[in-house]
């Protein structure tokens, strides 16, 4: 019997050490490392070459389409049914339809939006979907450039040849659970993709990209004077939304923060004043055109709560801190809104 | 000083690793040998670099003073003495004297015919530094990686790099070299309580032998180490502390660059319940 155990006890022990060094995560030298801070500070953000080499590959850009005259015939007078892309000439209008299936939708093609036998028909819930996507594409372009700044975005910002973006996000609320005096955990100890796999709230996302909870839990000064009450609950938030970000945006929290003054603008790096914009940006986003397309979307595209797909730092992000790794392509797509837009 | 009687028959001649009969003297109540003038004289000089480089800061205020390591972009070649060199002179000088002061306790040992044991926990604390400013910078290509020197800003640095993995307790290595120190400590005061506790029984009373000690832990938990025991647990236990902590920072950029909580997937995707 004790051999029995103790030979149990060897196999376990040996299965979950050869389980946490085949975890996927580690690297190995060589290490690229940036310095975004004083030397000595420890300010850096570390990836391997290896990985770097593979971000690089994941953010080539795709095959560029030949820019399209502003003038000539306008798209509202070939095509009927025109409401957002107005301002285009046929021929620009017609670029834009090509980018859109080539960055959206490349297998499923023009009838994933449209009803072949009628172009103009609104029947399909993608093409209503696709037409706000424009109006928020657009919109970001042009009003929301203390975040997004000359890059600007398109479609494969956050598309990247998929009908639906592979960072997206729902509602959590962790599942049923007891209220009241039999409840225990209150949405925290869920390890999960919000989160970045810590014990923390499971959803950080729906009160600070959604909602307008508050960010700053940290008090600013060193006795408790009453500058902040936060719970620890709060706190916790604030700290899973950060993880959110950094995770988001491939980067460590010592990109925009000297962590020995979080609240402190003054020796924080000015990548913090592109961020905070983001989450401003974030919330209307989600608020004005994600969240309303609710009533548009079949029930399958719906999250467990039946809230619409949303946004995150992610969703354009996709693990790199400038996405695409700050290639512009908007630059080549005034018809998006862009600086060069008319 | 005067030498306590039964001392002279430790003086012995011999048991040095380099220079011979050379520096085989004591000054007082020290003795010197090779690698005490070694320590003395990189201890000398780094102390007076960090006097210098203090000098050529903006303040002297004892908090405030830093000595940086060079920037990232000197990777491992030698940097001006002002950005960052003479942080580099000062690391080699500390090594110099750490390794010095190590080797003059191994001299002190052969000459006593005793075992290494104290050297040789003195060089575990030394890996734990050496692993911070020398192996960890080496695996990741540039000097700039080591903690400065100052005693607000190497908090500083430790706040930095920690956040550079999101949340460092969730650092396998950091969790079990935090859990050597608490049991430690525990082991210490434990260890420590217990001697004090047969050393001053009440009045009138005779001091108490281990045999009382053994039985106090026999009655409070069925089992006593005993009085050889308790001292080698505690120098496991303090060594532990020591090494995880090294191991908890050199895998830390080196071989995982994610933030920690995400390393425990690989428990969430056991094939038993993924």
């Amino acid at each position: 019997m004790r051999i029995v155990l103790s030979l149990f006890g060897f196999l376990a022990a040996a299965f979950l050490t050869i389980m946490m060094f085949t975890t996927a995560g580690w690297v190995r030298p060589p290490i690229v490392g940036v310095q975004t801070g004083f030397r000595g500070t420890g300010q850096e953000q570390l990836v391997s070459a290896q990985a770097k080499r593979i971000i690089e590959a994941a953010n080539a850009l795709p095959e560029a389409i030949d820019p399209a005259s502003p003038s000539g015939e306008r798209a509202t007078a070939a095509y009927k049914n025109v409401k957002v892309l107005t301002d285009l000439s046929t021929e620009q209008f017609n670029r834009v339809m090509v980018a859109i299936t080539q960055w959206v939708s490349p297998e499923q093609g023009c009838a994933y939006c449209h009803n072949t036998e009628n172009l103009a028909d609104d029947g399909l819930y993608t093409k209503i979907v696709a037409r706000r996507m424009l109006e928020m594409t657009r919109d970001i372009n042009k009003n929301y450039t203390a975040h997004v700044a000359d890059t600007g975005v398109t479609c494969y910002t956050c598309h990247r040849g998929q009908p639906v973006p592979s960072n997206i996000w729902f509602e959590n609320k962790g599942g049923p659970h007891a209220g009241g005096w039999s409840a225990h955990n209150y949405g925290f100890g869920h390890p999960g993709a919000a989160n970045g796999s810590t014990a923390m709230t499971i959803d950080p996302l729906t009160p600070h990209l959604f909602d307008n909870a508050k960010i700053r839990v940290q008090a600013s000064t060193s006795l408790p004077e009453g500058t902040s009450n936060a719970s620890i609950q709060q706190t916790e938030q604030t700290y899973a939304l950060m993880i959110h970000i950094s995770q988001g945006l491939g980067v460590n929290c010592t990109f925009c923060h000297n962590s020995r003054n979080w609240a402190s603008w003054e020796q924080s790096n000015p990548q913090r004043v592109t961020a905070w914009h983001g989450l401003f940006m974030m919330r209307e986003l989600n608020g004005a055109y994600l969240e309303p397309l609710k009533v548009s979307y079949p029930e399958n595209r719906l999250g467990p709560l039946g809230d619409a797909p949303k946004a995150n730092c992610a969703t354009c992000h996709q693990g790199v801190s400038k996405p695409l790794l700050g290639q512009s392509m908007a630059k080549d797509f005034p018809e998006l809104g862009g600086k060069s837009a008319p | 000083m005067a030498m306590l009687s039964f001392e002279r028959k430790y003086r012995v001649r011999g048991g040095t690793l380099l220079g011979g009969d050379l520096f085989d003297f004591w000054v007082g109540p020290f003795y010197v040998g090779l690698f005490g003038v070694t320590t003395f004289i990189f201890a000398t000089l780094g102390t007076l670099l960090i006097v210098f480089a203090a000098s050529q800061g903006p303040t002297w205020n004892i908090w405030q003073i830093n000595v940086a390591p060079p920037d990232l972009k000197y990777g491992l070649a030698l940097a001006p003495l002002k950005e960052g060199g003479l942080w580099q002179v000062i690391t080699v000088c500390a090594v110099g004297a750490f390794v010095s002061w190590a080797l003059r306790e191994v001299e002190i040992c052969r000459k006593l015919g005793i075992g290494y044991h104290v050297p040789f926990a003195f060089a575990v604390a030394i890996f734990a530094y050496v692993s911070l400013v020398i192996i960890r910078p080496l695996l990741l290509g540039a000097w700039g990686y080591g903690f400065p020197y100052g005693i607000i800003s190497h908090l500083d640095w430790v706040s930095n790099t920690g956040y550079q993995y999101l949340n460092f307790q969730y650092n396998p290595a950091h969790m079990i070299a935090v859990s050597f120190f608490f049991a430690t400590t525990f082991a210490l005061s434990l260890h420590g309580s217990l001697v004090l506790s047969a050393t001053n029984p009440g009045k009138g009373e005779e001091v108490k032998t281990s045999e009382h000690e053994d039985t106090f832990f026999r009655d409070a938990i069925g089992y006593s180490i005993g009085t050889l025991g308790i001292h080698r647990l505690g120098l496991f236990l303090a060594l532990s502390a020591g090494f995880w902590s090294a191991v908890c920072i050199i895998i830390s950029g080196p071989f995982w660059t994610r933030g920690w909580p995400e390393w425990w997937n690989w428990w969430l995707n056991l094939p038993v319940w993924r």
